[in-house]
């Protein structure tokens, strides 16, 4: 019954789900590391995303990458926005009064969203052949798919080799280390922190761009549950690392596409609570996630 | 260079430092010693801008810099080498070093000022691409004191460099913090090590439950029979 042709299509459709996943996570790794704050509100931006797509979109003049890349640079600096209007004002506030208030942003996006566009779903429909499908020896997949997964690639090998080498990138994992001996060193968190909503907004914008076109709908509300899962993703990597978020997001993917794939079809109702089930199992193994150590005492 | 004119620092209720007075001159090594609590380290931390600073004032060459942001003040000239050394212990060596020049901008002078860490420290060079965090903590202090260099400081602010090292390790430490202050360095040393801070300061400030007991010419507080009595257990 599972025959290769059978395996090979799942692991690509493991990939294509994980890639966004890995996408959403990251934004919420590089968050919580600095500030140890869950920020309920990033699956909203991915909704903003793919609400600012579709417009670009039905405007017929936009070429395609523009589409994809204006919604990057918009919702990069509301991500700022929100950072700057909301969270700034709690630093070194308790986790749960800011995890409170990320919950409230969201809250206030989703229904800012609802009163302005309604919640009525809106077909997000690409150019022709985007969605094309290609069969490879039996495999399927379309141009989307392609894009898709080449996209997140690049754009977490580039973001990898960002916070690697670049000045910027070097103070932000001293940050996450030790917020104080950072400031120490003649860092502006505030700086950093800008830096860290920007770049993982953009990229919360991206994903929420693929998965509206991989589904062809938006709502307001369709960030929530990828939000959620890539919360997931995060912890079951190890948060506040990057690969972690990375790792955990195509875990995750994999995961939930083989529970479905592979499974009597009497189960797949089941595949979001078998995600959260997976999420259990791992941290009983590893508590820190799997690349993640124990947690530092900050000063 | 440095002066602090009835500096008091309060955590919530609780005054750490309470009406701090001293002063710092161009290539000066002074010394502020006391005991565990006295406040020495809250002093620095309010030189540096981490602490809450309740009233006084804080000028560092001819500038007020008492309600300034750190970065603002590391940005006037002061580096600071925090107690329990703090390196990034998962950046590397070399990484901890460029995070030290932070916010310089001329590239080429930092990696000659990075050899010259080097220079003084082999032992960093020998561990430039292990992560700090795997570094012995003699290896640690060593790669605190020359990530403080990067930032090439008009004031270097040292806080416990001995602390929980061997006296070996500690004496090649302050080899270096003569070297440094030979070199013109003006150095502000916070110790709990009376003794040994006592030995190389040119002058010296008793801190105790917060305010400034005791000041002078570190030669004299060396022979003070309070400070002989109280903190060299002579």
């Amino acid at each position: 019954m599972f025959t290769p042709t059978y395996v090979v299509q799942q692991i690509i459709n493991g990939v294509n789900l994980g890639s966004m996943y890995a996408l959403i996570a990251i934004g919420l790794t590089i968050v919580y590391g600095l500030l140890r704050l869950i920020n309920f509100a990033h699956g909203d931006l991915m909704m903003l995303g793919a609400y600012l797509g579709l417009l670009l979109l039905s405007a017929t003049f936009t070429p395609l990458l523009l589409t994809l890349l204006i919604p990057m640079l918009v919702i990069g600096f509301v991500g700022v926005l929100v950072e700057r209007v909301a969270y700034r004002p709690l630093r070194g506030a308790p986790e749960v009064t800011m995890l409170i208030t990320s919950l409230a942003v969201s809250s206030i996006i989703e229904n800012t969203m609802v009163m302005s566009v309604t919640a009525q779903p809106r077909a997000f429909t690409l150019p022709p052949g985007v969605n094309q499908l290609h069969t490879v020896a039996g495999v399927s997949f379309s141009t989307l798919d392609v894009v898709t997964v080449a996209l997140s690639v690049t754009l977490m090998t580039a973001l990898t080799l960002y916070i690697r080498m670049s000045r910027t990138g070097i103070a932000m994992r001293a940050a996450a280390e030790n917020l104080r001996a950072a400031r120490l060193m003649g860092i502006d968190i505030n700086r950093v922190v800008m830096v860290a909503f920007f770049l993982g907004s953009a990229l919360a914008a991206v994903a929420g761009w693929l998965w509206a076109a991989k589904y062809s709908t938006v709502e307001p509300f369709m960030g929530f549950l990828p939000g959620l899962k890539a919360f997931v993703a995060a912890v079951i990597g190890g948060i506040g690392v990057i690969p972690g978020a990375m790792l955990g997001g195509y875990l995750l993917g994999f995961a939930e596409i083989f529970f479905v794939g592979f499974l009597p079809p009497a189960f797949s109702g089941y595949r979001d609570a078998f995600v959260f089930a997976l999420l259990l199992i791992i941290l009983l193994i590893r508590p820190n996630g799997i690349l993640g150590t124990a947690t530092d005492e900050r000063a | 260079m440095l002066r602090i004119e009835g500096l008091t620092v309060a955590y919530g209720g609780i005054e750490a430092v309470r009406g701090v007075s001293l002063d710092v001159v161009e290539g000066e090594l002074v010394t502020i010693v006391g005991n565990n609590g006295a406040g020495k380290t809250t002093t620095l931390m309010a030189i540096s801008g981490v602490a809450p600073i309740r009233s006084g004032r804080i000028v560092i060459n001819g500038e007020e810099t008492t309600r300034l942001a750190p970065h603002a003040i590391v940005a006037r000239g002061v580096a600071h080498c925090p107690e329990g050394r703090l390196v990034f212990g998962r950046l590397t060596v070399h990484e901890n070093l460029r995070l030290g020049a932070y916010q310089r901008k001329d590239g080429a002078s930092v990696r000659q000022d990075i050899d010259r860490v080097y220079a003084l420290f082999p032992r960093l060079l020998e561990r430039r691409t292990q992560l700090a965090g795997t570094l012995s903590g003699g290896e640690q202090q060593m790669l605190a004191i020359g990530r403080a260099l990067m930032s090439r400081p008009r004031l270097l602010m040292l806080d416990e460099p001995s602390l929980g090292l061997a006296p070996l390790i500690v004496q090649r430490i302050f080899g270096v913090i003569r070297q440094l202050h030979a070199e013109g360095v003006t150095i502000l040393l916070v110790e709990q090590n009376a003794h040994l801070a006592l030995t190389v300061a040119d002058r010296a400030y008793v801190l105790e439950t917060g305010e400034v007991r005791l000041a002078g010419a570190a030669k004299e507080l060396i022979d003070n029979p309070e400070v002989r009595k109280a903190y060299l257990s002579q």
